[in-house]
């Protein structure tokens, strides 16, 4: 078998690995026999797929080979372990492949594949374990893949991992088909855990972001699935039309040198146009629901971004009042501090601070909080006051590429305040943590 | 004759697919698209957006309109051709032939009834 046709099976059995795990759970009750059952089925099928072609249901066929496996090894180690009655065993897996089809109920799949999503984002688990675990037995990455895009050890990774299967084993897993109620509520924390994902390698730094790529790229895929599953709900259309957008601009959000280029600043013809196109279409369908929400309020203000050929053409009035709706939805201060940036583009940068500074208890840890203070302040000619914003900043950044990206903000002032034709730019030496 | 070349494919397979997977493929097809071209028989070609993206149109009255595809299929619609062949066997063979480029999946080969090139599409 050539590399080629190997690479090829494996994305065969990544792709269909959330049907087939989430149907071996349902089956067997238990995560751990569901992963060693399907594995054993992979192991299978990169034997016999090179010599007699991939079946035409890859999923069904590693679900029927996954089951038999573990039942035959069951049957040779002797236990009577009690298995649902309505198994057919057969153990000659080359004329199965035939009959599975019309052998496996079709119609639990979508539940099957929510609820693995589901058991993962226990709330017993901190976020980032959800996360990892989702990466996990959803996605199929390996231990060593998550823990280069989270940046820890294999060993650290590997017991993360384990610990927050022991919690989900330890909670039990909901096997009872869920009503409508449940199933919704559901696919809204199964969501929160794929927009975690997203976050987790969205807000990567400029030496981080190839690494943490692959993490966007997972969530791309899960939130399609789930789409695909659940083809109505404009929530959901909502999601994958937000992260879409977002990494459509991947391309250009980080200079050579890894520091930060801000939206304004980033050449558009390197944002990805499909990927756009694809987020706009979902947004539109979604918009015909009329059943508003947080991830189509937030996708909406990404297309209105994304739609603009140049920074000018920036529709900020519809920006403004967007996250007005999304302050009634969900208010943060963080959602009114990225308001003050629409406000100031439309009303001027007087009213954009008087809008945020309110928010300075709230947000006194928060590095972008002085950001864009400061570069308010600047607008407003109150240099003074605005290095003091930025040096707060720095002092409170948490990546290299934010604090390099205030220093700019910072040399453009002190070049300002020099003499003309003095070498304006000396560095402020201000204390930088060290990046996560 | 003019055949249309509907391409289907398991739509979750084909979104697994690396980028760099994905660019092998299109190269391949690429060459069977231009081998066509030189010889004046290759149409509109379109790869399509996924279902997720699609809505259909019921015509009731009112007309329905859902989300998703037409259809709920193993494999889903993915893309199409359309192509100028002599008779079955010929774009069998380009059916075969765009095969190559990737494993799996189905193309359904059907000859074409009405075409209007023009329109005022660039």
């Amino acid at each position: 078998m050539s590399e080629a046709d190997t690479a090829w099976i494996e994305t065969a059995l990544t792709s269909a690995r959330p049907q087939a795990v989430g149907a071996l759970l349902r089956y067997f009750r238990d995560l751990d026999t569901a992963e060693e059952a399907f594995q054993n089925a992979c192991l299978r099928a990169l034997k016999t797929w090179p010599q007699n072609g991939p079946p035409r249901d890859p999923a069904a066929w590693l679900i029927m080979v996954g089951r038999n496996v573990a039942i035959d090894e069951v049957r040779r180690t002797r236990k009577q372990q009690p298995l649902p009655e309505d198994d057919q065993a057969i153990s000659d897996l080359d004329d199965a492949e035939g009959a599975i089809a019309e052998r496996l109920d079709g119609s639990h799949y979508r539940d099957d594949i929510l609820r693995l999503m589901f058991i993962c984002c226990h709330p017993g688990l901190p976020a980032t374990q959800q996360i990892a675990l989702a990466l996990r037995i959803v996605c199929g990455l390996t231990v060593k893949q998550i823990a280069r895009a989270f940046l820890v050890s294999d060993a650290a990774m590997e017991q993360r991992i384990t610990r927050a299967k022991a919690k989900v084993a330890e909670a039990g897993t909901p096997f009872e088909t869920p009503g409508a109620i449940e199933r919704s509520e559901r696919l809204a924390v199964v969501a929160a855990m794929i927009y975690l994902i997203f976050n987790e390698g969205y807000s990567a730094s400029g030496d981080t972001a190839a690494i943490r790529k692959p993490l966007c790229e997972e969530a791309i895929r899960l939130a399609r699935l789930l789409l695909r599953l659940f083809q109505s709900e404009p929530e959901i259309m909502g999601l994958t039309a937000l992260i879409l957008l977002q990494h459509a601009r991947s391309a250009s959000r980080f200079a050579a040198d890894g520091s930060l280029i801000l939206l304004d600043d980033q050449d558009r013809s390197l944002w990805n146009g499909t990927m756009i196109a694809e987020g706009l279409a979902l947004i539109d369908k979604a918009i015909r629901h009329r059943r508003s929400g947080p991830y189509q309020i937030q996708a909406a203000i990404a297309a209105l971004h994304a739609r603009a050929s140049t920074p000018e053409e920036t529709d900020w009035a519809q920006i403004d009042l967007l996250y007005g709706a999304l302050e009634v939805v969900q208010p943060s201060p963080v959602v009114t501090l990225n308001r003050a940036v629409a406000v100031s583009k439309v009303r001027g940068p007087q009213a954009a601070l008087d809008l945020i500074e309110p928010l300075a208890p709230k947000l006194a840890n928060y590095f972008h909080f002085y950001g864009v203070r400061g570069a308010f302040l600047m607008q407003l000619g109150r240099n003074d006051e605005a290095r003091v914003a930025f040096d707060r900043a720095i002092a409170l950044a948490n990546t290299s590429a934010e604090a390099a990206h205030i220093r700019v903000h910072l040399d453009r002032l002190i070049r300002d305040s020099q003499p003309k034709g003095a070498n304006g730019g000396a560095r402020q030496d201000a204390k930088v943590k060290a990046p996560r | 004759m003019l055949y249309a070349i509907l391409c289907y494919h398991d739509e979750d397979f084909v979104g697994s697919w690396s980028k760099d997977q994905d660019e092998a493929v299109m190269k391949k097809l690429a060459v069977v698209q231009e081998g066509l071209a030189k010889q004046g028989r290759l149409g509109p070609v379109a790869r399509l957006l996924p279902t997720t993206a699609a809505a259909t149109l019921r015509k009731e009255d009112p007309p329905l309109v859902l989300d998703g595809p037409y259809a709920e299929t193993k494999e889903q619609l993915l893309g199409f051709y359309i192509v100028d062949c002599k008779n079955l066997d010929e774009a069998l063979d380009v059916a075969r032939d765009l095969g190559s480029a990737n494993p799996g999946g189905a193309y359904e080969v059907r000859p074409v009834g009405v075409f209007r090139p023009g329109g005022n599409l660039k």
